[in-house]
């Protein structure tokens, strides 16, 4: 506990149920923004102090902590929405499945055939617990806003896994993970502003005519 | 000088196919009223790469050489592999020869097309439908093959909806897509298990599957058959072929059913070769196949009241007396009856020469009277030789060579498939005899049947009085339309007069296909009485007919053997004659059994004046209407079960997602 790593995976994890349990969108956004910094800081932290942690920690600060908040601060103000009214599944019930989830993550990590060093460290159980809950969030909201929030957790969750490989991984992949990320969300929201104008509502069961 | 190996003409062939396939889309899409240009390059391409390539085979057939080679390209990790063999040029004959006639022929249609803007379309299927069945051809490796039978099923599912406006022809290219694609997905199992015995996909290291137990031998062989037998139209497998021969322009019908059909033939062939000695009853399966689906399909052809549709059902007719006479050559060979065994297999590899001639010449006559009549039903035909002299005087020699009349080519085929049958009865004992003698009966039938066939569709179209107006207003095809069908014509009656010509062809495929049978076929093949004496006398009888034909047409119009039958000083009309239903009525009510009988609808007043009486056959095939279509509606009912997964909402879908990753999870998990 007296790690900075796992202080800092603990609070992405606690992030994690705050995600489940609020519909309050602004408060959403500060959340997801504050897991993308925390997890920015991770690099550094666990490498150590070089060129390519910083240049990968000083990115996704910009993009996760800055940018992309920014953007969907704007996005909600042109539709002109504050909450999450109705989800599919309540709020409660997505809280539990989320508890049910990570406590599956922390023993699905424990037997997995990992490394020595990797073992009994939070990494694993972490990011599988916040890809589910990414997963979770996906599935239950309707607005096509709390969807985008759903892939940037689901997206932190993949981060935090690759900073396992950081020293592995070339720059450029990062880079491309992160630059692919932001034009994700930059057609999310240009999705997000059609569907507004086509049904003056963000509510993405409007699409199911879509589908043949 | 340059040196022109069979190798280099056949890729100058797919070359400039190729660039007439892609020339005239272009230009058509660039300057809108460019048509004749479109038309011209695309054509010209058709004819020019088709010449070159049918040289490239005559050449290679003649000089009795193999070639092979590769294509590499190894940056894609594509390593082709192609063989020019006898076989494979033996095939690759007709296709080129059609491409080249059907595109001339093609010209006269697209020439005086109400809708233009679709010349360029047409030409880039037509060429790449070519293309592809060249390939097909000259593949020696299962990917390459695949995509080249791939690209035929679509190029040719392309030409069958060309008049996509109608709701009925995309309804049919539809069938035919689902068709060519089932058979398709038995292809891909058979090679994929090809694959998994050999470790290889070039058709050279096949050969090591001689070496198969003949369980796994037989169930190659029923896979292949069934593949291979759906695309050919082989019964029971046969349904969408008149479906499909009924919506597609006339010259494609004739490159679709002339060659097309035969092309699962030749890969048929080539994978027999490849296998270890099968069992006898695989040998009699393939002829039963064969001689079931000629009686079936030749009894409906004498049914239909489409021409084309007629014609497509003759189609499967000649496709089955290929297979029956395949099969025969299979079951003698494991038998050891050699003489009738090379009888069958020249008998059956010649017919596919053969039919490729006369049905393109079929065809193409069906063509001109479509075209010059504008309707597809025989009851609204008549009276058409009078109009149209020359197409009539044409299809009258398809006609004549389908039935295996002589002095034409139909009856040299199935003379040997007769004379194989006399021979193996003769020489074998017992039971043996028995099947041989009554296959003999049924093929006698058969070809009894073919004549009604082509003397109802000759007698209604041709003779007698028009039945419509617009029979009354055709008018003779221009000169391209009529010099592709005096190819086709040309070639029946050659093959007719002097088939000693044609045998040396056969030889080299034959070596290839049976080499235990090479040795003995020259001598075989020399006691066969197709010598000078026959051509003179083939020539003599068409001189006289010739004679009497113009002696006839030169009698003044006023001479009682030129007028209408006398009917009791009634004028004659239309109504009087014979229609085609009431000519094929012999077939509809004593030839097939009740179980195959298309369904009638018949409405008749019980009154004992004659009244209102509605008889009406419905055009549908027996197979398809009983099996077929019951079959699929119960599979789309239960597939259709299955669409609620489908909700359509993004949510449900991931939620599947995480299902199936907590599944996988727990799965490795627990493993």
């Amino acid at each position: 506990m007296n790690d900075p790593a796992t202080t800092i995976l603990f609070t992405v994890i606690l992030l994690n149920f705050f995600l489940l349990g609020t519909s309050r969108l602004g408060a959403c956004i500060r959340v997801v923004a504050a897991q993308g910094a925390l997890i920015s800081l991770l690099p550094p932290l666990v490498h150590g102090v070089g060129v390519h942690t910083m240049v990968l920690a000083t990115g996704a600060l910009t993009l996760k902590g800055l940018v992309i908040p920014w953007l969907l601060f704007r996005a909600i103000r042109q539709v002109r929405i504050r909450r999450e009214m109705e989800p599919r599944i309540g709020y409660i019930a997505t809280l539990m499945l989320g508890a049910l989830t990570t406590a599956g993550a922390f023993i699905f990590a424990d037997r997995l055939p990992l490394l020595s060093e990797h073992h009994h460290t939070m990494f694993i159980p972490a990011s599988l617990a916040t890809l589910a809950v990414g997963f979770l969030l996906l599935i239950t909201r309707r607005k096509a806003i709390t969807q985008v929030l759903g892939y940037l957790v689901f997206e932190n969750g993949i981060f935090i896994f690759g900073i396992l490989l950081a020293e592995a991984m070339p720059l450029m992949v990062e880079a491309g993970v992160l630059l692919d990320m932001l034009v994700a969300v930059f057609v999310m929201g240009i999705v997000m502003n059609h569907i507004n104008r086509e049904f003056s509502s963000i509510d993405t069961e409007n699409l199911c005519l879509l589908k043949e | 000088m340059l040196n022109l190996s069979p190798q280099i003409l056949y890729q100058g062939a797919i070359t400039i196919l190729l660039i007439g396939a892609i020339l005239p889309l272009t230009i058509e899409l660039t300057h809108r009223h460019s048509t004749s240009l479109a038309n011209g390059l695309g054509a010209g391409a058709a004819l020019l790469g088709s010449g070159l390539g049918l040289a490239g085979a005559l050449l290679l057939l003649f000089g009795q050489s193999s070639v092979a080679w590769q294509m590499s390209w190894a940056s894609a990790g594509v390593n082709l592999c192609l063989r020019f063999d006898p076989l494979a040029a033996f095939f690759l004959a007709p296709v080129f020869l059609l491409t080249g006639s059907g595109a001339l022929f093609a010209t006269g249609i697209l020439a005086s097309s109400k809708q233009p803007g679709k010349s360029g379309r047409h030409w880039l299927y037509y060429n790449l439908l070519a293309v592809s069945m060249a390939l097909v051809v000259v593949a020696a490796d299962s990917l390459l093959f695949l995509f080249a039978w791939e690209g035929m099923s679509l190029f040719s599912f392309f030409m069958v909806i060309y008049d996509q406006d109608e709701e009925s022809t995309r309804r049919v290219g539809w069938i035919y897509l689902v068709a060519t694609h089932l058979s398709a997905a038995f292809l891909f199992l058979l090679f994929f298990l090809i694959y998994r015995q050999t470790g290889s996909t070039e058709f050279s290291s096949f050969a090591t599957l001689k070496a198969l137990p003949t369980s796994t031998a037989v169930l190659f062989f029923c896979l292949a058959l069934i593949g291979f037998g759906s695309k050919a139209g082989l019964f029971p497998m046969h349904s969408w072929l008149p479906e499909a021969h009924a919506a597609a322009p006339s010259h494609v019908l004739a490159l679709m059913g002339g060659v097309m059909l035969k092309l699962p033939v030749y890969a048929f062939l080539r994978f027999l070769i490849c296998l270890p000695v099968l069992p006898a009853w695989c040998g009699l399966l393939v002829t039963g196949l064969g001689l079931a689906g000629a009686l079936i399909c030749i009894a409906l052809a004498a049914l239909q009241g489409d021409l084309k549709r007629s014609l497509a059902y003759s189609s499967g007719e000649n496709v089955g007396l290929i297979f029956f006479g395949l099969g025969l050559w299979l079951y003698c060979r494991e038998g050891r009856f050699d003489v009738p065994a090379t009888l069958f297999l020249v008998g059956a590899l010649l017919h596919v020469w053969n039919h490729a001639f006369f049905k393109s010449l079929l065809f193409f006559g069906a063509g001109a009277i479509i075209h010059a009549t504008g309707a597809r039903e025989l009851s609204r035909m008549g009276g058409l030789l009078r109009r149209m002299p020359r197409t009539g005087l044409l299809l009258i020699i398809g006609g004549g060579a389908i039935a295996a009349l002589p002095p034409l080519n139909g009856l040299i085929s199935e003379w040997l498939l007769y004379l194989g049958l006399f021979q193996a009865g003769q020489t074998s004992i017992g039971g043996q005899a028995f099947i041989f003698m009554l296959l003999l009966v049924l093929l006698v039938i058969v070809g009894t049947l073919v004549l009604l066939a082509m003397s109802r569709i000759l007698g209604i179209a041709l003779s007698g009085e028009p039945r419509s107006f617009e029979a009354r207003e055709a008018h003779e095809v221009g000169p391209a339309m009529f010099i592709a069908m005096a190819v086709s014509a040309g070639l029946c009656l050659t093959v007719g007069i002097a088939p000693g010509l044609v045998f040396p062809l056969i030889l080299g495929p034959l070596a290839l296909l049976s080499p235990e049978l090479a040795t003995g076929a020259p001598e075989i093949l020399a006691t066969l009485p197709f010598g000078a004496g026959w051509s003179w006398t083939c020539l003599l009888v068409l001189l006289f007919l010739a004679v009497y034909v113009w002696f006839y047409y030169r009698l003044p119009p006023g001479d009682s053997r030129r007028r209408n039958t006398w009917i009791g000083g009634l004028l004659p009309s239309p109504r009087m004659s014979y229609t085609a239903g009431g000519y094929g009525q012999l077939a509809q009510e004593n030839l097939l059994c009740s179980c195959l009988r298309p369904p009638i609808i018949s409405v008749r007043t019980p009154v004992f004046f004659p009244g209102h009486w509605q008889w009406r056959c419905r055009n549908i095939d027996p197979i398809m209407a009983l099996i077929l279509m019951p079959l699929f509606s119960q599979f789309s009912s239960m597939a259709g079960s299955w669409r609620r997964l489908q909700g359509g909402q993004m949510n449900i879908y991931l939620a599947y997602f995480f299902l199936t990753t907590i599944l996988l999870l727990g799965w490795a998990f627990s493993s």
